[in-house]
């Protein structure tokens, strides 16, 4: 990690929360800020991960500005979060995605949807592509064939987790390279993860709008990630479908694939828009404005994934269905490309702070205490 | 809608715990209530914003906190620390409801936590806000938008009107404009007053500009010298204060906790002439904490230096600046602007008179000096490990002592000892009641609460007939 102006404005505020405390059953962070007496760059890119913006530290200090300390651990770990993605990224000339993330996303998705519809209409002719298919297997491969479909999105796929683990990789050795072989802490971690247990305030919830408390970013947070989950779900189970069974799509309504990507769907709809609606209504001050682009521009290719999902599954039947099913694949090709190089990153590095962060509570014993 | 108009069923003077506690007893009572606070909202809250516990009774585990802390070793505890200078009556009825003002916060929706990582002596007595005074206030200001309770920020009050005994109305200064307000029952809770460098320097004469105040600087005492002019009777020495060691680079008002250093017992502190002037090993921090800060106040230019090397930098909590650091003691004392040659031969001094123990800092241990003056009877070990680490101290006050005499119905007394017609008090403004002198962690925020709620419902009761 540099040495930038966000990695010194979090480590003042650090040195001096590690003089206070106050904030320590809030999350992770604060327990494992006790660990340390100094906080190197590579620190504060592990600490601002594990940070899971849940702004309870910001409201209960009593350093926060106008306090001349002014502390805001959520608006500064956001700036030295948004650092660990560019720094850690592979291969690292594509790290500037990250400078103008909004700009990035938002134009990169509508040229990848503008480039899949132009192809299809391109490559079909308009009574193909305009006609009502009838829902007998392979109606789908009518409008795309599924060469076109399997081979562009799978290597994309495929490109976008390698670039993640790398990046994890590069994570992983920045912050001291610990072993990765101790399963507890795996689990510990996975399970913080799924139940983002740092996002609860210690039981009651977090501040997602104000001094009050709520469970709602926790809640909209998980109906997406688990929309998201379902339909990818949906994804690999059609995969297994068309190659080990030779059931090919598309599929009756009831059938599994279906039923777990309209759940997923829905879910995703509600969470992206859940987290867009806080944004909206919340207190700006704990937050980051700089970075609002790039996170608004993946809430809303998340939203249109799966928004257009939804809307093929309901159109199949007729003439649109060729049209909705091209800019479906649009958005699905967008994300695939865009996963290494949005805010989708802060899962991988999340999870990858609380392992470390599991591991060093096993490892680890805190500094001047009694 | 705040309506200044209208005759309040209980006007509060002030925002801390301590108002806040008064205020929403008396509207769960069905009072109207304003609550008049000094600071602007986002500093809203008096000292009651730098706390982080409240020191409660219990008979048997409760929460977060453990094992039991009767009332008897909670009065023997109280007792120690202020060698007397305290009312036995008012100390142990409010030990007693110590227990049931826990209680009651937690039945408010305050959240607690277990005691903090470097305050684990306190576990057994103290029961931590979880996110400290800050988030305690944020949820009882919360609990008093909902209830319909009127608050006015940055609203100075500067005159309680009094008449015969009975307050009739108060005159404020409110976003800058002058203001009256009349209410049926008063409730002074508007603390002490160690943010007013003037009345300090009344005391303590230029010194005082070299104090350091750790809470809020909206604390300027100007409805308690009011009260005491019209007659009202004083409790508390006025030239005395709380004060501790802290950090000499802390701000001036509102450095709170983090300024605290807890280096001293592991290490020579000299003054401004580069001489050492008292047993640093006396006691176990924090037992000593509090000497510290009137130590330093007493010596030239109000500031100290405490010296330590490489060996005892972890021995303590980090604190909020860091440490200056170098190679030599003489370059530590340039940078201190001390005369260097001075320091080493203190230090070198002391090094001389240094006999080997074993060295345990969880306890008083047997390293001390011998044949040196003053000596250092605990943890004393060679400073010859460089590099060497410096921090300078100054006196940070904490709060004053000087307060309104009140009853165990928390109505404040005239100076002939009969009670006030309608003026009540709670917080740091009466505290000097039962803590005359030192301090007990986390007991300036039982004495708030255990008032303020007194003083509400005996307001409510009053305002009622």
């Amino acid at each position: 990690m540099r040495e930038t102006e966000a990695v010194a404005a979090a480590r003042r505020s650090m040195e001096i929360c590690n003089a206070c405390r106050y904030c320590e059953t809030y999350c992770a962070v604060f327990p494992a800020m006790t660990l340390r007496r100094e906080f190197s760059a590579s620190d504060l890119g592990y600490l601002s991960n594990l940070c899971h913006s849940c702004r309870g530290c910001f409201y209960a200090c009593q350093y926060a500005p106008p306090h001349e300390f002014g502390i805001n651990l959520p608006q500064q770990f956001a700036l030295v979060r948004q650092q660990t993605y560019e720094e850690y990224a592979w291969p690292a000339p594509l790290a500037k995605a990250f400078q103008k993330n909004g700009v990035i996303v938002s134009a990169l998705t509508a040229g990848v949807v503008a480039l899949v519809l132009i192809l299809t209409m391109i490559l079909q002719s308009p009574d193909n592509l305009f006609a009502a298919h009838p829902m007998v297997p392979g109606a789908f491969y009518n409008v795309i064939p599924f060469g076109m479909m399997v081979w562009p999105f799978g290597l994309v796929f495929l490109f976008s987790l390698v670039a993640l683990f790398m990046g994890a990789r590069n994570f992983w050795k920045d912050a001291g390279g610990k072993d990765v072989t101790n399963m507890p802490s795996w689990s510990e971690a996975i399970s913080d993860a799924l139940t983002l247990r740092n996002l609860g305030g210690g039981g009651h919830g977090c501040n997602d709008t104000s001094e009050k408390f709520a469970q709602a970013r926790r809640h909209v947070h998980h109906t997406l990630f688990y929309g998201f989950a379902l339909c990818f779900a949906a994804t690999t189970l059609g995969f297994f479908y068309h190659h080990f069974f030779g059931w090919v799509a598309p599929y009756s309504f009831w059938r599994a694939p279906v039923l777990l990507g309209t759940l997923g769907g829905i879910g995703m709809v509600i969470g992206s828009l859940g987290l867009f609606w806080l944004k909206l209504i919340g207190d700006d001050a704990p937050t980051a404005k700089q970075l609002l682009g790039g996170e608004v521009a993946l809430l809303f290719l998340l939203f249109a994934v799966a928004l257009t999902g939804l809307l093929l599954l309901a159109f199949r039947a007729t003439g649109a269905m060729g049209m909705l099913l091209a800019i479906h694949l649009g958005f699905v090709l967008a994300f695939f490309l865009l996963l290494p190089y949005s805010r989708m990153v802060h899962g991988v590095y999340r999870t990858a702070a609380l392992l470390r962060n599991a591991i060093d509570r096993r490892t680890m014993k805190p500094l001047g205490s009694e | 809608m705040v309506d200044l108009t209208q005759t309040y069923d209980v006007v509060v003077v002030g925002g801390g715990n301590a108002a806040l506690c008064a205020a929403l007893t008396a509207r769960q009572a069905g009072c109207s209530v304003l609550v008049l606070e000094h600071a602007p909202k986002a500093m809203r809250g008096g000292n009651s914003r730098h706390t982080r516990n409240l020191r409660a009774m219990h008979t048997a585990p409760a929460d977060v906190l453990t094992d039991s802390y009767m009332e008897d070793e909670y009065w023997d505890d109280l007792l120690r620390v202020t060698g007397g200078q305290t009312d036995e009556g008012l100390a142990r009825m409010t030990i007693r409801a110590s227990a049931g003002a826990f209680e009651w916060m937690r039945a408010s929706g305050v959240k607690f936590q277990p005691a903090l990582s470097g305050t684990l002596s306190l576990s057994r007595t103290n029961a931590f806000f979880q996110g400290g005074g800050k988030a305690l206030l944020n949820w009882e200001y919360m609990l008093a938008e909902q209830w319909g309770i009127d608050i006015l920020y940055d609203t100075e009050v500067t005159a309680l009107h009094m008449d015969d005994g009975f307050v009739r109305s108060a005159s404020l200064t409110c976003h800058g404009f002058p203001e009256t307000v009349k209410g049926k029952v008063f409730v002074a809770s508007s603390g002490g007053f160690q943010g007013n460098m003037e009345w300090l320097k009344h005391y303590w004469g230029e010194a005082a500009d070299n104090f350091l105040i750790r809470g809020t600087p909206y604390n300027k005492g100007r409805v308690l010298k009011n009260l005491l002019d019209q007659g009202v009777a004083a409790v508390g020495d006025p030239t005395q204060f709380h004060a501790v060691a802290i950090d000499g680079r802390a701000p001036k008002f509102d450095g709170g906790i983090v300024t605290r250093l807890d280096c001293v017992p592991f290490s020579v502190v000299v003054n401004k002439d580069g001489k050492r002037f008292y047993d640093e090993g006396e006691d176990v921090w924090p037992k000593r904490y509090a000497i510290w800060g009137r130590l330093v106040a007493q010596q030239p230019d109000q500031i100290a230096y405490s010296i330590i090397d490489s060996k005892a930098v972890s021995l303590f909590m980090p604190s909020v600046f860091p440490a200056i650091g170098a190679p030599s003691i003489g370059e530590l004392a340039e940078k201190f602007g001390l005369d260097p040659k001075t320091v080493i031969d203190t230090v070198a001094e002391y090094n001389a008179a240094v006999r080997d123990g074993k060295f345990d800092n969880t306890k008083l241990d047997e390293c001390r000096t011998e044949g040196l003056t003053p000596p250092k009877t605990h943890w004393a070990r060679k400073i010859d490990s460089p590099p060497f680490y410096g921090y300078p101290l100054r006196p940070g006050i904490t709060f004053t002592y000087l307060g309104v005499r009140v009853n165990e119905r928390a109505q404040v007394l005239m100076d002939n000892g009969v009670p006030t017609g309608n003026l009540y008090a709670s917080g740091e403004i009466m505290a000097g009641n039962i803590l005359g002198k030192g301090y007990l962690a986390g007991f300036g925020m039982t004495i708030g609460t255990v008032f303020g709620r007194i003083a509400g419902a005996e307001a409510a009761k009053h305002a009622r007939n």
